[in-house]
């Protein structure tokens, strides 16, 4: 489908961005954001990390620190400098980049630290610095939103204090007509660009450019679909920053249950969640005393097994009542 | 007055915990009447005392603190020890030394120099000066209190600090049933940073595989438990293939230093 609207548009030497029903030239509705991914801690050597996968962008977020400033000049005595670095890989784009940072590189290096850092606590850190590096490996248009939330992302898992995560999102102007999400053809095609970034729970607004052209109500009809936009992209965020560690935690309550099925013995003890200390110990010494018996260890086993049930019963539970909330 | 999130349940940065009047503890902060986390991490509601247990993070030095760090500059009357922090610590010999120094005869380089590995104090941090470190304890307690000053041999692991609390346990149980099962030493930093030293390469390898399992599912319950399990398991392994042939040894050796 997406395959022949291409097609005919080469045809006729021109894009069709957009149809008189609101169908966009890849098939999206005017208010449809791409495909949005995030995967967190993807780098091992970093103090926190994200990988964004948004339509065809694809975009790392390395964060150091805050960590030591060189040089010591550069320090500032009241909070943390947030260095920023935005740099798109030379494979980023259909023509060779060239590697040498441009200077919309440099602008954005600068509008992404300013847009970080109101939603940094930088002021229990005076002195240090905290670096974020942004490597853009696949560019296609609304790269600086879909890095702001990656940065935003990687400096949670540094585990940073933070007012709130920052999403970025982008609106256009295609003949009139205000649209999400623009990609490269729509940005490079279209009457206007305006990249917004956005704390969703502090409900503040911390960049906002424009280029083209956009009517006061083009505008406003633009804003108004930006943030609802933003708040589902910070679920993803949400829910991105948590399975990093529920993943763990189900690996570890799924692992018992596997070696019970390969290992028929039940020589283990019941992974019961250890409330006091010196009940643990006084087990401990029990089991040094005697070692159990076959019947006990049975007993064990079951209630290890109705133990986990309960377990399984709280967490649906509380789920239940997330969704109730939200 | 209500509590939006559940004890012990997970929160990310902007999330709000609660709404009214609490007190507010560490990785948290109030806007309005919300009570808001800052991290990603753990609720913890204590006597109507909010907090947030970060699962990550840099370490702030606190007075007091017993904080593992490699000598990274000496000069002639003090070195620089990077103790894992956005502050290097400092220390200086009058402070660490039971004698008298004198910066004419003697020389900082000979007592301690670039790499070398110490347990120290921290002794003043006021975020405005870089913490200065000790390696007298205070004797006020009256048995010694723990060894300080140079660590000849072991290895050094780095964990997140916020998960210390977790790595010693609740009255240090979970440290000495690592001690326990492995028959080594280990010191363990405030920092995050541990040092242990085994009798053998094998039982030194179990300790960093306790502390990296440790470090990866501090978040989860019942990890003392688990922690104990493996160590068994993995003595019993030790026990048997230390029976079985010695042509196998070597081999393991290599795996293991791979990983």
């Amino acid at each position: 489908m997406i395959i022949s609207v291409k097609k005919m548009s080469k045809d006729k030497e021109e894009v069709v961005l957009i149809t008189k029903d609101g169908i966009r030239h890849d098939g999206r509705k005017k208010d449809d954001l791409r495909d949005i991914s995030f995967h967190v801690g993807v780098l091992d050597r970093a103090d926190g990390s994200a990988l964004i996968t948004w339509g065809r962008n694809k975009i790392l977020a390395a964060v150091y620190g805050p960590r030591e400033l060189h040089p010591k000049h550069m320090a500032l005595p009241d909070r943390a400098l947030i260095r920023c670095e935005y740099r798109m890989a030379t494979f980023s784009v259909p023509d060779r980049k060239s590697p040498a940072p441009k200077r919309r590189e440099r602008e954005i290096s600068k509008i992404l630290a300013e847009a970080l850092e109101p939603s940094v606590f930088n002021y229990l850190y005076p002195r240090s610095v905290i670096d974020v590096y942004i490597n853009v490996l696949q560019a296609d248009g609304g790269t600086r939103c879909a890095a702001i939330a990656v940065a935003s992302l990687a400096l949670a898992d540094a585990g940073i204090p933070l007012k709130d995560l920052v999403v970025g999102c982008a609106a256009g102007n295609l003949y009139d007509q205000a649209v999400l999400d623009l990609d490269d053809v729509e940005d490079k095609e279209g009457q206007g660009d305006m990249p917004l970034a956005y704390l969703p729970h502090i409900d503040e607004i911390v960049l906002l450019q424009s280029d083209g052209v956009f009517s006061p109500d083009l505008y406003k009809t633009a804003l108004d679909m930006l943030i609802p936009a933003c708040k589902k992209i910070y679920k993803l965020q949400r829910d991105a920053l948590k399975s990093k560690y529920s993943q763990i935690t189900e690996e570890v309550a799924d692992a018992p249950e596997k070696e019970a099925k390969s290992k028929e013995k039940a020589k283990k003890e019941p992974a019961k969640p250890a409330k006091d200390g010196k009940k643990e110990a006084k087990k401990k010494a029990d089991d040094k005393k005697e070692k159990p018996s076959e019947k006990e260890a049975k007993k064990r086993k079951f209630s290890k097994k109705s133990d986990k049930k309960t377990d399984d019963e709280k967490k649906s539970s509380t789920k239940k009542e997330k969704d109730d909330k939200k | 007055m209500t509590i939006q999130i559940k004890d012990r349940s997970m929160v990310t940065p902007g999330e709000v915990i609660a709404e009214g009047e609490y007190h507010l503890g560490s990785n948290v902060y109030r806007q309005d009447k919300k009570i808001i986390s800052q991290v990603i991490g753990l609720v913890t509601v204590k006597d109507n005392q909010i907090s947030v247990v970060s699962l990550k993070g840099k370490y702030l030095p606190r007075v007091g603190d017993l904080v593992v760090g490699k000598i990274t500059d000496v000069s002639l009357n003090s070195w620089v020890v990077d103790i894992s922090s956005p502050y290097p610590g400092i220390l200086r010999p009058s402070s660490s030394l039971d004698r008298r120094f004198d910066p004419v005869k003697d020389q900082t380089r000979k007592i301690f120099d670039v790499g070398d590995v110490i347990v120290a104090k921290v002794f003043s941090f006021d975020r405005t000066r870089d913490p200065t470190l000790t390696l007298r304890s205070d004797n006020r307690s009256g048995s010694g209190g723990p060894y300080l000053g140079k660590l000849s041999g072991g290895r050094i692991i780095d964990v997140s600090p916020s998960k210390i609390p977790r790595l010693i346990g609740r009255r240090g149980s979970m440290i000495s049933t690592i001690k326990q099962y492995t028959n080594s030493r280990m010191i363990v930093g405030q920092n995050g940073r541990v040092w242990f030293k085994g009798n053998t390469f094998e039982e030194e390898y179990l300790v960093l595989q306790a502390i990296e399992k440790i470090d990866r599912e501090a978040h989860t319950r019942g990890l003392t438990d688990r922690v104990k399990e493996f160590l068994e398991d993995a003595v019993k392994n030790l026990k048997k293939n230390s029976e079985k042939t010695k042509a196998e040894k070597p081999k393991e050796k290599k795996d293991a230093t791979k990983k």
